[in-house]
């Protein structure tokens, strides 16, 4: 288990001050100008070196990230920071806890990540929804601008850096880094072909990166303690700490930090207070948020919750939002109300994704109640394909994969709800109630 | 609709604190993009609008904004918390998505429906409470939770929710967050880690 001493979050429960004299008790804005004074490529540097992935669900390398940023600054177009706070993936609300427990941990992750960039502004983008999370992060700007921490000068090394918050107003797809660009330009939320990437035409059509709460606001904390410390952590190529997010049939739902690589079964039982009737009641786990498949119970008694664990068995880590499912619960209606969350979600600009999670979500139904044909899953199997990878923004891959998962775990039961719908005739949806009880 | 409810249908102009207001956000983007004001001040707007947003709210905006109403409309219409008809004091935005669906969603929904006495999308006769189902709010290992106008209640079971109406009702809204006495995202019997702080 992770030592409290290498964990970044020391605030994530909010039991002390979030405010700045607390942050700065807890190391916050320690020698940030020292930091900063080591040069934007240093900082740069660093951050490859941890291994940083980032945190927001697609785990790209951040460092690498950042360096498809222009070198030098062209005239007329400045370069941003755009910090992605929408944190609207089912399961996951990680960023919440440190927007209104340690929001200093962020905007001071803002100035070292953009000056590493040679932005002079960030924009952090916060779901409309979190108002309390947004009131308190203002309030630590403003603390921040009046500690000269930020601004004309920030923290005196003689970089000005602005810190703007944006609310939104409640729409899933500003979560995606471009439709998150369109809804800051005053537009909806329509994500965006690439390219060209944001790093080249970004927000205002300028130089930008769209990073991750998590992964802006760790960025300090790893130049203190130093990029090996960082790497030390965790399994290679999945480096860190993580913060997960436990959810569902446990005993003690909970959000905590933890080492990456930690074996999904002991996160669950260390800090969530296991499975609700015990590690057998369990019968699948979602490991990283809506967009990944499910893994059923055989697979979770081993894997480990990283990156490239979860990959290896057709999962992924997302944003590590670990779902918890026990044997009362009926699997296929959990999945379709995902398939309902992406219909409602979809911007509607691509066909395959507009059309085909309203139909996959009136399929699913069927098959909560065992109305439909064996054959129906081929189909069903099928066209989630054709979405995958056919649209714009990876929404329709999100739409897809809950899906396949259930599919590819859970078929037998999806034919028995068929095969009891066809004996029982009417009494298919109670005998398929029976049986998840 | 009640006649409190419809007013500002036909003409609305930010009062002078919330002009004010308005032109700190505008401040915040570069000259020429201030286009990126609207949801904020759609916000703003609904707001001092008794929590909804009339054309007359959204040709307003347009022309603080230089957009063309076209603009502000397609913004307006895209978002789920810009309300397009006039809601309830009290907004009661049920989470139906998977980790609270786990968790007892359902009997909330039917909590919320016998003691208000309106399904979803409905409004109180009195105009206090209008009930609606969202997707996943973000804070799910306090599942069960619903969101009432800007504030979340946590960790919720019928009863609970039936106690939150009734204070509303009676005008003494309680603290939001969970209502089981747990620390915000904690472990209900206490955080597992961070003791050696």
């Amino acid at each position: 288990m992770l030592r409290d001493s290498d964990r970044i979050f020391t605030n994530l429960y909010g039991i002390q001050d979030w405010r700045l004299a607390g942050a700065r008790a807890r190391g916050d804005w320690d020698g940030t100008a020292a930091l900063m004074a080591k040069g934007h490529d240093w900082i740069i540097d660093q951050v490859k070196e941890s291994g940083l992935r980032g945190r927001g669900g697609a785990g790209f390398p951040t460092g690498l990230k950042w360096s498809f940023m222009p070198k030098e600054e062209a005239p007329g177009r400045p370069h941003y920071l755009v910090v992605n706070a929408d944190e609207s993936e089912p399961g996951t609300c990680k960023d919440r806890d440190m927007m209104r427990h340690d929001p200093h941990k962020l905007i001071e992750g803002c100035v070292l990540s953009g000056f590493a960039m040679r932005a002079h502004a960030a924009y952090i983008y916060i779901r409309g929804e979190f108002y309390d999370e947004a009131v308190a992060l203002q309030a630590a700007i403003d603390e921040a601008y009046d500690a000269g921490l930020i601004g004309r000068d920030a923290c005196g090394s003689g970089w000005a850096f602005d810190v703007y918050l944006h609310r939104g107003a409640g729409a899933y797809i500003c979560g995606e880094e471009t439709g998150l660009l369109e809804s800051l330009e005053g537009k909806p939320g329509r994500p965006r072909l690439k390219p060209p990437f944001p790093a080249a035409v970004g927000l205002y059509g300028c130089p930008s990166t769209v990073n991750n709460v998590e992964t802006i606001a760790v960025v300090p904390t790893i130049l203190r303690r130093g990029a090996e410390w960082f790497a030390a952590l965790g399994r290679p190529k999945n480096t860190g700490t993580k913060v997960f997010c436990i959810s569902g049939h446990v005993n003690q739902p909970c959000n905590v930090e933890e080492e990456m690589g930690i074996p999904m079964r002991e996160l669950i039982e260390k800090h969530a207070g296991g499975v609700r009737g015990g590690w057998d009641n369990l019968q699948a786990v979602i490991p990283g948020g809506a967009s990944v498949p499910l893994l059923p119970k055989s697979i979770c008694d081993e894997v480990l919750m990283d990156f490239d664990s979860l990959m290896a068995e057709k999962s992924g880590l997302g944003t590590a939002a670990v779902i918890v499912m026990d044997k009362s619960t009926d699997v296929v209606e959990a999945i379709a109300r995902l398939s309902h969350f992406y219909m409602h979600e979809s911007c509607g600009q691509c066909t395959p994704c507009r059309e085909g999670t309203g139909w996959v979500y009136r399929v699913m139904l069927r098959l909560i109640r065992g109305e439909a044909s064996v054959d129906e899953i081929d189909l069903l199997w099928d066209v989630v394909g054709q979405i995958e990878g056919h649209t714009i923004c990876a929404l329709g891959d999100a739409a897809a994969w809950p899906v396949q998962g259930l599919i590819r775990h859970f078929r037998p039961e999806l034919e028995r709800r068929i095969l009891a719908a066809k004996v029982g005739g009417g009494g298919a949806a109670e005998g398929a109630a029976a049986a998840a009880a | 609709m009640t006649a409190e409810a419809t007013a500002g249908a036909e003409d609305f102009v930010f009062t002078p604190e919330n002009r004010a207001k308005a032109d700190a956000v505008i401040a915040k983007y570069p000259a020429g993009c201030q286009a990126s004001a609207v949801l904020p001040l759609l916000d703003l707007a609904q707001r001092q609008n008794g929590g909804w947003i009339s054309r007359a709210v959204m040709d307003h905006v347009g022309e603080m904004l230089d957009m063309a109403p076209i603009r502000v409309y397609e913004v307006a219409t895209f978002y789920t918390m810009l309300n397009l008809e006039p809601v309830g004091r009290y907004h009661v935005q049920l989470c139906r998505t998977t980790p609270c669906w786990l968790r007892g969603s359902d009997a909330l929904r039917e909590a919320c429906r016998e003691e208000l006495g309106v399904g979803l999308g409905g409004t109180t006769e009195d105009g206090l409470f209008t009930l609606t189902e969202v997707e996943c709010l973000g804070a799910c290992v306090n599942a069960p939770m619903v969101q009432i106008n800007d504030h979340f209640y946590e960790d919720l079971d019928p009863a609970r929710m039936k106690d939150i109406l009734r204070a509303l009702r009676d005008g003494t809204p309680p603290p939001p967050g969970p209502q089981t006495g747990r620390q915000t995202s904690a472990p209900a019997s206490g955080p597992t880690t961070l003791s050696e702080l």
